[in-house]
């Protein structure tokens, strides 16, 4: 996890994990879902979807922080994250690459 | 918030699909357009709301953001244009216990349907009146509108709009609204929560949500999807309780957003009932016979 200012707290943080599904064929492919993503985890597919769409794709699963705005800024009910059962331990927020 | 198994073959379900028509996805809105996720700020809303769904009806005039009500899982009215707040007037006086939702286009609830929405925001009927505020007549081929910016470019203004637009919550307020707010599809979170506490008030609520038509605005006015989130973005002014005379829409100057009124007065059903209908009153809302 990056920071702007590492919080003083941050090896107490749970930082939680999320799974990304994606209901391909109900994307029109406008690409909200990729650009607004604050973890740059999604990409569009190269494949198409049944209306001629490109889908985002997970690109960076482990990045997905679960923080569910992908699936609201979708107008297309297309997308949506769950919490990943496994949530990255306490600690690890500071481990990472904090600038 | 609910586990999907990562090996489960069937498809997963969104966490809104009980409050959606899906056999009727996708719905009919052009990529990018706004007004689906302005719509999924509502069905979020009304789950977060705890209001008993089954009294809840939802009511849509004509346009794209008109299609809404075809769309939610609730009892909706899909009515003409211009008369969602009137027939979600109907709906009430007939049947006060109902919680009543109006999700319509700016031109629906502004041009063909303004007088409606004066009275009813003078009348404080109680009710949420969403609007979907994409600066044009979008189903119809991106005509100006009552909210279409100063010099902005539409099929019937092909070298800029003369007229300068309604500033709405300062209209609802002038009427006696007693809750307005005003976001953009891209500030969700400050949408659903604002849907959300109006939903929970009584009397007239009025949320305007602004959101990009990229098919007919966008391309007249040389702003493609992202453009318009980006302009959300840099342009937006969070300031609640802003004055509401200062609320014009002027992309130079910036856009406040906001919670901007939120009041309590007697609604319409209150004051009708204690003149005309006292048996109503001892028998349901005793705390209002003082
Ligand atoms: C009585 C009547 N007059 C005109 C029309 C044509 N008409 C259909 S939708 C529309 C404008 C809708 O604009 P808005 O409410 O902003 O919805 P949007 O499509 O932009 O979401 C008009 C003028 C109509 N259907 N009925
Ligand atoms: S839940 Fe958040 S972090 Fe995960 S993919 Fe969606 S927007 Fe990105
Ligand atoms: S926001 Fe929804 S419709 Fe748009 S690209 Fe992402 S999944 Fe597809
Ligand atoms: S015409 Fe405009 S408002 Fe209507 S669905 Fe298309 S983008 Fe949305
Ligand atoms: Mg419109």
């Amino acid at each position: 996890m990056e920071f702007w200012r590492v919080p003083l707290d941050a090896d107490t943080i749970q930082v939680s994990l999320g799974i990304v599904h994606i209901l391909e064929d109900r994307c029109k492919g406008c690409g909200y879902c990729i650009e607004y993503c604050p973890k740059q985890a999604l990409e569009f597919s190269t494949k198409f979807n049944q209306k001629g769409y490109h889908p985002p794709v997970v690109i960076k699963p482990d990045e997905c922080v679960n923080c569910h705005y992908c699936e609201i800024i979708c107008p297309e009910f297309a997308i949506f994250s769950v919490e990943c059962p496994q949530t990255t331990k306490p600690g690890q927020a500071e481990t990472n690459h904090a600038i | 918030m609910q586990e999907i198994p990562m090996t489960s073959k069937k498809q997963p379900q969104h966490p809104l699909d009980d409050l959606i028509r899906t056999d009727r996805i996708p719905h009919i809105w052009c990529p990018g357009c706004g007004i689906g996720t302005v719509f999924s700020a509502c069905l979020a809303a009304l789950k977060a709301s705890g209001i008993n769904l089954q009294k809840t009806v939802m009511v849509s005039g004509i346009g794209c953001s008109g299609r809404a009500a075809g769309y939610v899982k609730l009892d909706s009215f899909h009515t003409t244009h211009g008369r969602a707040i009137p027939f979600a007037t109907g709906l009430k006086l007939a049947n006060p216990e109902l919680n009543l939702v109006v999700f319509s286009g700016d031109g629906d609830l502004f041009a063909i349907g303004g007088n409606h929405f004066i009275h009813a925001a003078r009348r404080n009927m109680d009710m949420t009146v969403i609007c979907v505020n994409n600066l044009n007549y979008g189903m119809t081929g991106g005509q100006v509108a009552a909210t279409t910016p100063y010099m902005a470019k539409s099929t019937t203004t092909p070298a800029g709009n003369p007229e300068l637009p309604f500033n709405l919550p300062l209209m609802a307020y002038a009427c006696g609204a007693t809750y307005v707010a005003r976001w953009t599809m891209l500030h969700i979170r400050d949408l659903t929560d604002s849907i959300t506490e109006a939903l929970c008030k009584k009397g007239f609520s009025f949320i305007e949500a602004l959101s990009p038509c990229p098919v007919n605005y966008g391309r007249r006015n040389k702003q493609k999807p992202l453009d318009m989130l980006k302009l959300y973005q840099e342009k937006a002014i969070i300031k609640n309780h802003a004055d509401p005379s200062t609320l014009d829409i002027d992309f130079e100057k910036g856009i406040i957003l906001g919670k901007f009124i939120d009041l309590d007065r007697p609604t319409f059903i209150e004051h009708y009932d204690k003149i005309y209908r006292p048996s109503r009153l001892q028998e349901n809302v005793p705390e209002l016979n003082s």
